[in-house]
């Protein structure tokens, strides 16, 4: 369920921040979110940068396999991946939520790193359990699970409880 | 072989010749030397392939420039395309040999199973990288599989030195989703837990701290505050730790009588012990000299590196989330948000210090302000039917069996909660999809992102301030990792 406009008193970032005209923008329970297409994601993020939003608090991935049907505002088409991005401004004490359609065929995002080196650890956790792509990330590595993994286990098509638990000696995974 | 292996007193005459013990693998020498397969082996078994720290010669010169952080110092356009300038980007060390060696993951003063490759010329820390994964347990992909009441349960577990600051931060995002409001007396009970959980975040953290700068007495009187604490908990919540107390809805008993003089002993004794520690270590020139100007980080780079909590504030910026974006009732109470001025280790001692006198004056205060009423909200599709109202009205028993065969059911939509934890920033991105059990729960973890800072930290330091470095960055694994 996602708003169009505003909670009462509470002006919106894209207001008062050049570079984000034309990019969908919806309010979830008080929350501000900005939904750039692919193309505009690292556009939209420098401008929300220059805006005074330096810290970028939190990055995961989401995979809605089994939730396709979920709300988003109009102009915005729904795949299957999403990466969701919680910039943080110190100065206007707000946060601002980026969510970015993957699709599902070519799971790849630019990365956010140059603008925000904070997020290094976190997209690495988002190719790790999303298999996720970070295009021009310096260390595009698994952070979590051992390097020769197969699979990415918080995808929904995932299984659980199949996979024994790991030790070096014992067999594989499969 | 060289090495003398002892079993025990009188098991041997002395002088008689000595066997190698059954239990000791081919191809193992005694003395410490292994056979060239040997070593391949345990080297592949042990390996992390790419997730390891590469030597510097094996890594390129835009790589080393990443790694120092240039790309902050450029303008943020062309960053990712500027060119590399021989006299500004002085990226490879001197001549002198270097090697790699591994702290942890088995080392007591990684505070868990934390690996740090360090990279040293000498006895200075050039490069390192934290390795991590080892306590991976997938808990996100398990919250997947609770519904929304167990769901608190999952996240305790977490951060194991501040359950109830995730508990908190779970039960925020729920109720968030429901929107619904908690009554008054529920909301200052959690401002009491969460202020007591930092209390006993910090003293133990002390502790640790104080047991990697060789100061044992710091270590002992750390967890024997702590304990004080713990009992208070185990008294309202039933449990030590792990409490699952800090519930959708409320909390999950009142307070149990008599809980406001427990409360004063705490306040009162901790007040005076802190002035302890601030004898014991504060002016004391060994911890001073081995912690001040050492592990410094600029305002910058922490806001950059997305450093929060005791890292952030130690390097001057003034930035608590009970202060700057008030949860809970912490616009109406009085505390001062702790600031550093040089960020380096000591700040991060002295805030963390402050930190718990600050919690303190909280806790007085709710102490004073705490209004009656009830614990948790009289929502029935939130709150279960106390016992005895099943007995009599059909109604509550038709809401308890849906709350405890279904659960909550929150509509659709995704939010995000961030608090303010013992660590920095705990935050809770919640999914639902209008089903009982959360879609998807990623969980913010302040260690698991301040560790980003630790390469920062350490960078041209000794190898014997690493240890304190990573000490006062306090990373628990048990969220690191989840």
């Amino acid at each position: 369920m996602l708003d169009t406009s505003p909670p009462e008193g509470v002006e919106p970032v894209s207001a008062s921040v050049t570079g984000l005209e034309g990019i969908p923008a919806a309010w979830s329970r008080g929350d501000e979110i900005l939904f750039p297409p692919l193309d505009r994601y690292v556009p939209a993020a420098a401008a929300l940068r220059r805006g005074g939003f330096l810290t970028c608090i939190d990055l995961c991935g989401v995979d809605y396999l089994r939730h396709m049907g979920r709300a988003l505002p109009a102009g915005v088409a729904p795949e299957r991946f999403e990466v969701v991005v919680q910039l943080l401004s110190h100065e206007r004490r707000r946060y601002v939520r980026l969510r970015v359609q993957v699709p599902e065929a070519d799971p790849v995002v630019p990365t956010l790193f140059h603008l925000y080196p904070g997020s290094e650890n976190m997209e690495r956790e988002a190719y790790d359990l999303f298999g996720i792509r970070f295009e021009g990330h310096p260390d595009p590595t698994r952070i979590l699970m051992p390097q020769d993994w197969e699979g990415h286990p918080l995808r929904k098509d995932y299984g659980v409880g199949r996979v024994p638990v790991q030790f070096k000696e014992a067999p594989g995974p499969r | 072989m060289t090495g003398q292996l002892t079993h025990g007193p009188g098991s041997r005459a002395p002088g008689a010749p000595t066997e190698p013990p059954d239990e000791v693998e081919p191809g193992v020498d005694l003395a410490g030397e292994l056979d060239a397969d040997v070593e391949a082996r345990l080297e592949a078994e042990t390996s992390e392939g790419p997730q390891e720290l590469a030597p510097e010669e094996a890594t390129e010169e835009v790589e080393l420039l990443i790694e120092q952080g240039s790309v902050l110092r450029l303008p943020e356009d062309s960053a990712a395309e500027a060119p590399l300038d021989p006299d500004r980007d002085n990226v490879r060390f001197g001549e002198g040999e270097t090697m790699i060696i591994n702290l942890g993951p088995q080392h007591p003063s990684t505070h868990g199973v934390l690996r740090m490759m360090l990279e040293l010329e000498g006895e200075t820390v050039l490069r390192s990288k934290p390795v991590i994964g080892y306590l991976h347990t997938g808990m996100e992909k398990t919250a997947e599989e609770l519904t929304y009441f167990q769901g608190a349960t999952n996240v305790t577990r977490m951060d194991y030195l501040a359950p109830l600051s995730n508990e908190l931060t779970f039960s925020l995002a729920v109720e968030k989703l429901l929107d619904v409001q908690i009554p008054p007396r529920a909301t200052w009970i959690r401002m009491l837990m969460a202020e007591l959980q930092r209390i006993s975040s910090h003293v133990i953290w002390a502790a640790t701290n104080g047991m990697d700068l060789a100061s044992t007495t710091m270590m002992i009187f750390g967890f024997r505050e702590r304990e004080l604490l713990l009992s208070f908990f185990e008294k309202v919540t039933g449990l030590r730790m792990n409490h699952n107390y800090i519930r959708p809805g409320g909390v999950a008993a009142d307070l149990p009588d008599g809980w406001e003089d427990d409360v004063e002993v705490i306040c009162d004794t901790i007040e005076a012990r802190v002035g302890d520690y601030d004898e014991l270590l504060t002016g004391q020139p060994i911890f001073r000299e081995r912690t001040e100007g050492v592990g410094v980080i600029s305002p910058e780079l922490a806001v950059a590196l997305s450093a929060t909590g005791p890292i952030l504030r130690a390097a001057g910026v003034a930035w608590d989330l009970r202060r700057s974006m008030p949860y809970l009732a912490y616009g109406e109470v009085d505390f001062d948000v702790v600031v550093g001025t040089v960020g380096d280790t000591f700040d991060r001692y002295a805030v963390r210090l402050n930190e718990i006198r600050e919690s303190i004056r909280i806790v007085r205060q709710v102490l004073e302000k705490m209004p009656p009423g009830d614990y948790r909200v009289q929502d029935k599709k939130v709150t279960p039917p106390p016992r005895a109202r099943i007995d009599e009205s059909m109604e509550a028993l038709i809401h308890h069996f849906k709350l405890f065969t279904r659960g909550l059911e929150p509509p659709a939509g995704e939010v995000y909660v961030g608090t303010e934890s013992p660590r920095g920033e705990v935050g809770c991105y919640l999914v639902s999809d209008g089903s009982n059990k959360p879609y998807r729960m990623h969980w913010r973890a302040p260690s698991f992102v301040n560790l980003q800072s630790v390469p920062a930290l350490l960078r041209g330091g000794l190898l014997a301030d690493a240890i304190a470095i990573l000490s006062s960055v306090d990373p628990v694994l048990g969220e690191v990792d989840r």
